[in-house]
């Protein structure tokens, strides 16, 4: 083949030996980190997704879900709960994975988020797990602590092998069974090279995705008006800059709990969780 | 790259693993009862492993846990979601993480044996969790079932055609079958089967123990690495 | 919106007498925010005068001793009304090593139209006991809730063992079958369990489920019973059987099970 390395005719800026256009305030691309965020929020991420329904399934077999009015309600309680919460850590997380990737820590500006979170204070494996047990005392339900383990395990493995990053490696050492989902999923992210805002978007967009389409599989609802409902749901509501690890949001969802734990005890069932 | 014991995220690269033998093919046409068979054969000289992937229930596993022919905690039933096919081919994820919780627990093994949900006939399983696989067909789906191929039919790497019991009774012709399908195998085996009579499935045993020992020889942990 | 100002703020401190006994050593309290002692280590809540109402401001700072144990009840349910602004009750406790607190006032009830913050900070030493009971009633009989925003911190021994926020009156929330359901009342009692200084871990702790109530074993040592239901009585008898559930898988007749018990309420 003739022409450049990268194969077809480029049109790109960069190429063509012209500055980029447009860039963000930071002097950033516009784009920069969207490719990291859509691969990580396709339900295509080979990352065992597929297999969760956030309690959807126990909640379309007790009849909690039985249509598209019940399904709304379920998405935006989940993702103003679960949601914010999952938002929340993985921006923290992503974060914590920049400011340790940043190799001059006097770089940073005083006040500036990254030089907020306890990140700083410790060496990465105890912040790791500090972030780590910061879920855990927010996850109140043994089944959903399992799964979202599960998740983030699973998460890990497959990410580490398509972003290698230091902050991966570290966070699969110091949370050998699996650091929960959303903080997986903020330093996967970060390796992926998307912001802290990306990576709670990922969070907020994935805790309500994995119940919507189970609810199409389980009830047979027409997919359109499904994806209807995941388009006008409110995810910047649960994105916000965070700087202190212990006050990071932490909004209880009582039903999931049970339906988590009823889950679990029901002999038929086609998802994990 | 030396596995971590400590980390559970590992992928390892074949190296000083077990060999992953992928069974599919259509519901019902005795994918647990190969499963079982292969458990009773390769048991006293394998040690083996078994990861079921359940439509509904753990039936499989139960079943397998029943049949008291591989130590119980060796089993691990992973749910799918729906989606048979997505756990064995588009999405691995779970499948890979139980065949490695297996080697982590039980390790060293030969052979963990990776049973799929029950696919149709384009199913495989994705070389991410499987290093071969076994497509079993039944002569109960007629048997124009070879001459339709599908990837399952064409690619895997031995056909296990089962039931052979039942042919009289379901006027299937099993040369039919066998000149069929290896008309679009390209010369890989086919092996015609009777679980129920043979429950110890012995010559896909044989192919099976085969497969394991030229894996070993191939990939055997060079204990330096 | 102008600066809440405290409106009362009491203090509850114990300490050990000669004979090793728990007393109390400072009851200190404000109306509308009224403490009794109404048995040795025990004191009772009783509410002088409505409220809180907007835009009123509720401090209680409990601090139980090394090695005494304390009982806070309260005598009737919080009723929480609009007023000028939000009304806020904050709690902060620290319970020291050794040390038993047992917390299970009567229900908070959220009137029509009342916007309410509650926070409670809870700091426990590793090896002292919890036993923390919380309701919250959306509105009076028949009576659509204002809106409530509570936020509950525990840490034990350094590391957070729970934290959980409930906010009321959210139409995102409200209704929803996956946060409340079609519940009218939300609570939860934390149990902490003791863990040995050293020896063992315990036995891995399994959750229960029943009708609108589960019987949560926390990361940290403690057990979480959540429930919903439709009306208080059926909350506080769904928070009952799981309470009654954790001591016995706590299976020790020590204070586990005895001393975590909220002694029946002397009120009628
Ligand atoms: N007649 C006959 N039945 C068999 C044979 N092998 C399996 N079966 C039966 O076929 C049914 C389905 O087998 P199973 O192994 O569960 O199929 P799977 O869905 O592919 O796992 C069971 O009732 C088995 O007992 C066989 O060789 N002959
Ligand atoms: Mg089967």
């Amino acid at each position: 083949m003739d022409g450049p390395a990268t194969g077809a005719p480029a049109v790109n800026g960069a190429t063509l030996g012209l500055p980029p256009t447009q860039t963000a305030a930071s002097g950033m691309p516009l784009t920069h980190g969207l490719a990291g965020l859509l691969l990580l929020a396709d339900s295509r991420l080979p990352a065992g997704g597929h297999a969760h329904s956030g309690g959807a399934e126990e909640a379309c077999r007790t009849g909690a879900i039985s249509g598209p009015e019940d399904l709304a309600r379920f998405l935006r309680g989940r993702l103003a709960t679960a949601g914010r919460v999952a938002a929340a850590l993985a921006w923290s997380a992503c974060e914590a994975a920049q400011a340790f990737s940043r190799p001059d820590k006097e770089s940073r500006e005083p006040g500036s988020p990254a030089s907020s979170g306890q990140a700083r204070v410790a060496d990465p494996e105890t912040a790791w797990r500090l972030l780590d047990a910061e879920a855990d005392a927010r996850i109140a339900s043994p089944a959903q602590r399992l799964a979202g383990r599960t998740q983030g395990r699973l998460l890990i493995r497959t990410a580490r092998r398509i972003w290698p990053s230091t902050a991966l490696e570290t966070l699969a050492r110091a949370v050998p069974d699996g650091a929960h989902h959303p903080i997986a999923l903020g330093v996967a992210a970060q390796a992926a090279g998307c912001t802290p805002d990306q990576a709670a978007m990922a969070a907020a967009y994935t805790s309500v995705t994995g119940a919507a389409t189970a609810a199409v599989r389980l009830l047979g609802l027409d997919p359109v008006t499904v994806h209807r409902l995941l388009a006008e749901l409110p995810y910047d509501s649960v994105i916000a800059e965070q700087h202190d690890w212990s006050a990071l949001p932490a909004h209880a969802a009582p039903a999931l709990d049970l339906l988590a734990e009823q889950h679990l005890r029901t002999e038929v069932r086609l998802f994990v969780s | 790259m030396s596995a971590n014991h400590d980390d559970h995220h590992d992928a390892p690269d074949g190296h000083g693993r077990a060999l992953r033998l992928g069974i599919g093919g259509p519901v019902g046409s005795g994918k647990t009862a190969l499963t079982a068979a292969l458990c009773r054969s390769l048991g006293p000289s394998l040690r083996l492993g078994v990861v079921t992937n359940d439509i509904y229930t753990t039936e499989d596993a139960d079943f397998l846990r029943r049949a008291g022919v591989i130590d119980p905690d060796r089993i691990m039933a992973v749910q799918t979601g729906c989606c048979p096919h997505t756990a064995i081919r588009d999405d691995i994820a779970a499948n890979v993480d139980a065949v490695e919780t297996l080697e982590e627990r039980f390790g060293p093994l030969d052979l963990v044996i990776v049973e799929s949900g029950g696919d149709n006939l384009t199913a495989t399983f994705s070389r991410g969790l499987a290093d071969r696989q076994i497509f079993v067909l039944d002569v109960s789906g007629g048997d124009k079932v070879p001459r339709k191929g599908g990837p399952g039919v064409t690619s895997a790497d031995l056909l296990v055609v089962n039931k052979t019991d039942l042919a009289p009774m379901v006027g299937a012709d099993l040369t039919v079958m066998s000149r069929d399908a290896a008309a679009v195998r390209d010369g890989k085996p086919v092996l015609f089967t009777s679980i129920r009579e043979d429950r110890g499935a012995h010559s896909v045993a044989e192919w099976v123990a085969g497969v394991v020992d030229s894996w070993r020889h191939q990939h055997s942990h060079s204990h330096l690495s | 919106m102008t600066k809440a100002l405290v409106r009362a703020r009491a203090i509850l401190r114990t300490g050990l007498d000669d004979r090793g006994l728990t007393r109390i050593e400072t009851i200190r309290s404000d109306p509308p925010l009224t403490l009794r002692q109404t048995a040795p280590g025990e004191v009772h809540l009783v509410s002088t005068g409505a409220g809180p109402l907007g835009g009123d401001h509720l401090r209680l700072d409990v601090e139980v001793a090394e090695g005494t144990s304390l009982t806070v009840r309260s005598i009737a349910s919080t009723l929480v009304l609009p007023g000028a602004g939000r009304s806020l009750m904050e709690i902060h406790v620290y319970v020291a090593s050794g040390a038993t607190l047992v917390f299970a006032p009567e229900p908070t009830v959220l009137a029509a139209g009342c916007d309410h913050r509650m926070t409670t900070a809870v700091t426990l030493a590793a090896d002292a006991s919890l036993f923390w009971r919380e309701e919250i009633v959306f509105g009076r009989h028949g009576e659509r809730p204002g809106r409530c925003h509570s936020r509950f911190d525990a840490t034990a021994g350094g590391r957070p063992l729970l934290r959980q926020e409930f906010v009321v009156g959210d139409p995102e929330a409200d209704g929803s079958p996956a946060v409340f359901g079609t519940a009218r009342c939300v609570g939860s009692t934390l149990i902490t369990t003791e863990t040995p200084a050293e020896g063992p871990k315990s036995e891995p702790r399994e959750a229960e489920v029943a009708e609108g109530v589960a019987v949560l074993p926390l990361a940290g040592p403690g057990t979480l019973v959540s429930a919903l239901a439709a009306d208080a009585v059926e909350l506080r008898k769904r928070l009952s059987w799981g309470e009654s559930r954790v001591s016995v898988q706590a299976g020790s007749p020590a204070r586990a099970t005895v001393g975590l018990r909220p002694p029946a309420s002397r009120f009628p």
